[in-house]
């Protein structure tokens, strides 16, 4: 149950709100930005209906007096023993690491492709949050330029992240990495002690390695499941199968969240400055889903 | 302590078999908190409701539809779904090797550390080929009834697995324009290059710690006990103005200068 909470809590609706605003730092310089995700998680496009084809939508409710909840009447506890919660508020927490919270400063700069995979997590972009964006072409053209990354910790959404910038394309990216502690070693894991073995072997490997290279084919990575279920959903509609009426906000048509996310995106990134989200409690972010839905 | 596998399977590559058993190789550390209800602390639990008559719907009732456009779905039933799981199989199959700067980084999603299953030179002699050639396989494997792609590489000496996100996953960055303005002066550019220059260094994960967790745990014990907690903010220095970059550029380098 308090997993589902936390899922509920860090899943985005559409994707299309900046998860973290504030500023990226290098030196003297700093450039306010916005933070959007890059990925967007798989099986999204699936919508929960009732026995009656209507659409569900999730309701807030309290354990204790079965009241139906506003995202007002929400806040974040912490259990310290069973049953019994502090409460802690968006405030305190960013107060911990006042800085951290507002600020991604790049006290240091590596080669971006120094930075082992296995670090990486997940990804962002950042777009200009401020009329100007100057700053932001100058750090994106000298980082990509150079084939740098540069390196800080920051703090989003009650948690302290590694992260590496990148740039591409005159486009700045965040890419969040574990921490050094968060990834075991192979000791930690218990794995066997290495087993001598012949040079024979290795070579006869290495063989099947050299006649089995290939360019990576993006097709390698398509999702196999998705076009099964796109196939089966394009079927039943030609056979006007099994189709329900919902309003044209319910269901906007496929694709149309990515789309707008482009367009976000690309208006932000155009210069104009992105509109700048308040800094919203969990409590208006549950009721703020709850009034989408 | 030694972790628990949680899966096994066989790197299929051609003639080549070797039998892994798989155990993650990261560790979660968020901190979970729990939605309440304000005035009386109760957890809040979620409820499903019926989007036309506000009525409760239970969660064994509910069932799936996938949006079309101009306000329609089509409802998918569970027999339907079911066709569309892929089959059972214990193949973690090798379908090229490629070489790592082809994966951008953004694929990159969860790993795991392989172990041997049985055959302990099979795995190791996979290992040291691969770190021989400097090759990543691109793998492909269905555990828990969905399908994964992932990069087998060698780390350590041992074999890793890390799996890659689906090309759908990732927003390219291909379709987005750049910010556009006036052209930067050479000397904004000399001096954002001269900056991040000196402030080049390796990468050591080790330098980076995660301190933030402990002190929300801190936070939590401070009200637990009554206390309250010191509430500072922090205002973020004002963006210079396009005109005023070279000046802070100056600056920085100054600064760097006189601290190095």
């Amino acid at each position: 149950m308090a997993e589902e909470q936390e899922d509920l809590e860090s899943s985005a609706p559409s994707g299309i709100r900046s998860f973290w605003t504030g500023t990226i730092s290098f030196g003297l310089v700093t450039v306010p930005v916005a933070l959007y995700a890059a990925t967007r998680s798989r099986g999204t496009a699936m919508r929960m209906v009732a026995p009656d084809g209507s659409p569900v939508e999730r309701r807030y409710v309290c354990s204790k007096d079965e009241k139906t909840l506003d995202g007002d009447d929400i806040a974040r506890g912490y259990e310290i023993d069973k049953g019994k919660f502090v409460v802690v508020t968006d405030d305190e927490l960013e107060a911990i690491e006042p800085r951290k919270s507002r600020e991604i400063d790049l006290s240091r700069f590596v080669d971006a492709d120094s930075i082992d995979p296995v670090y990486f997590d997940r990804g962002y972009f950042l777009v200009p949050s401020s009329g100007t964006n100057k700053a932001y072409r100058l750090l994106a053209e000298v980082m990509e330029k150079k084939k740098y990354a540069g390196i800080a910790t920051f703090v989003m959404r009650a948690k302290e992240y590694l992260v590496a910038i990148l740039s591409e394309n005159g486009i700045l990216r965040a890419e969040t990495l574990r921490f050094d502690d968060e990834i075991r070693t192979p000791a930690d894991v218990g794995l066997p002690k290495k087993t001598k073995v012949s040079a024979a072997e290795v070579k006869k490997v290495e063989a099947q390695i050299t006649r089995r290279t290939k360019k990576l084919a993006l097709g390698e990575l398509a999702d196999d499941y998705a076009e099964r279920l796109e196939k089966l959903v394009a079927a039943k509609e030609r056979k006007r199968e099994d189709i329900v009426r919902v309003s044209e906000e319910e269901s906007p048509g496929e694709g149309a969240e990515v789309v707008d996310l482009l367009a976000v995106l690309s208006r932000s990134l155009g210069g104009g400055g992105v509109r700048k989200p308040a800094r919203r409690s969990a409590a208006s972010e549950a009721k703020k889903r709850a009034k989408r839905k | 302590m030694a972790a628990r596998a949680i899966w096994k399977g066989v790197i299929k590559a051609g003639t080549l078999e070797v039998p892994v058993k798989l155990y993650s190789a990261v560790t979660d550390r968020t901190v979970h908190f729990r939605l309440l209800h304000k005035t009386d602390k109760a957890p809040v639990k979620q409820q499903l409701v019926s989007s036309e008559t506000g009525e409760a719907v239970d969660y064994k009732e509910v069932r799936k539809a996938y949006p079309l456009s101009r306000g329609r779905m089509v409802i998918l039933e569970d027999e339907e779904l079911e066709k569309l799981q892929p089959e059972d199989s214990r193949d973690i199959e090798i379908t090229r090797f490629v070489d790592p700067s082809e994966i951008d980084p953004r694929f990159y999603d969860r790993s795991y550390y392989l172990g041997p299953d049985g055959d302990a030179k099979a795995y190791f002699a996979a290992a040291e080929a691969l770190a021989r050639k400097g090759k990543e396989g691109i793998a492909k494997w269905v555990m828990r009834d969905r399908e994964y792609a992932g990069a087998l590489k060698e780390e350590d000496g041992y074999l890793m697995l890390i799996v890659l996100r689906h090309a759908g996953e990732i927003i390219d960055a291909d379709a987005l324009k750049p910010p556009g303005g006036r052209a930067l002066q050479k000397r904004e550019i000399e001096m954002a290059e001269q900056l991040l220059t000196a402030l080049h260094g390796e990468f050591d994960p080790s330098e980076y710690r995660d301190e933030y967790h402990e002190r929300v745990m801190e936070l939590v014990e401070t009200k637990a006990k009554g206390r309250k907690p010191k509430v500072t903010k922090f205002r973020p220095r004002a963006a210079a103005k396009d005109d005023q970059l070279d000046d802070v550029l100056a600056a920085s380098l100054a600064k760097v200068k006189k601290s190095a």
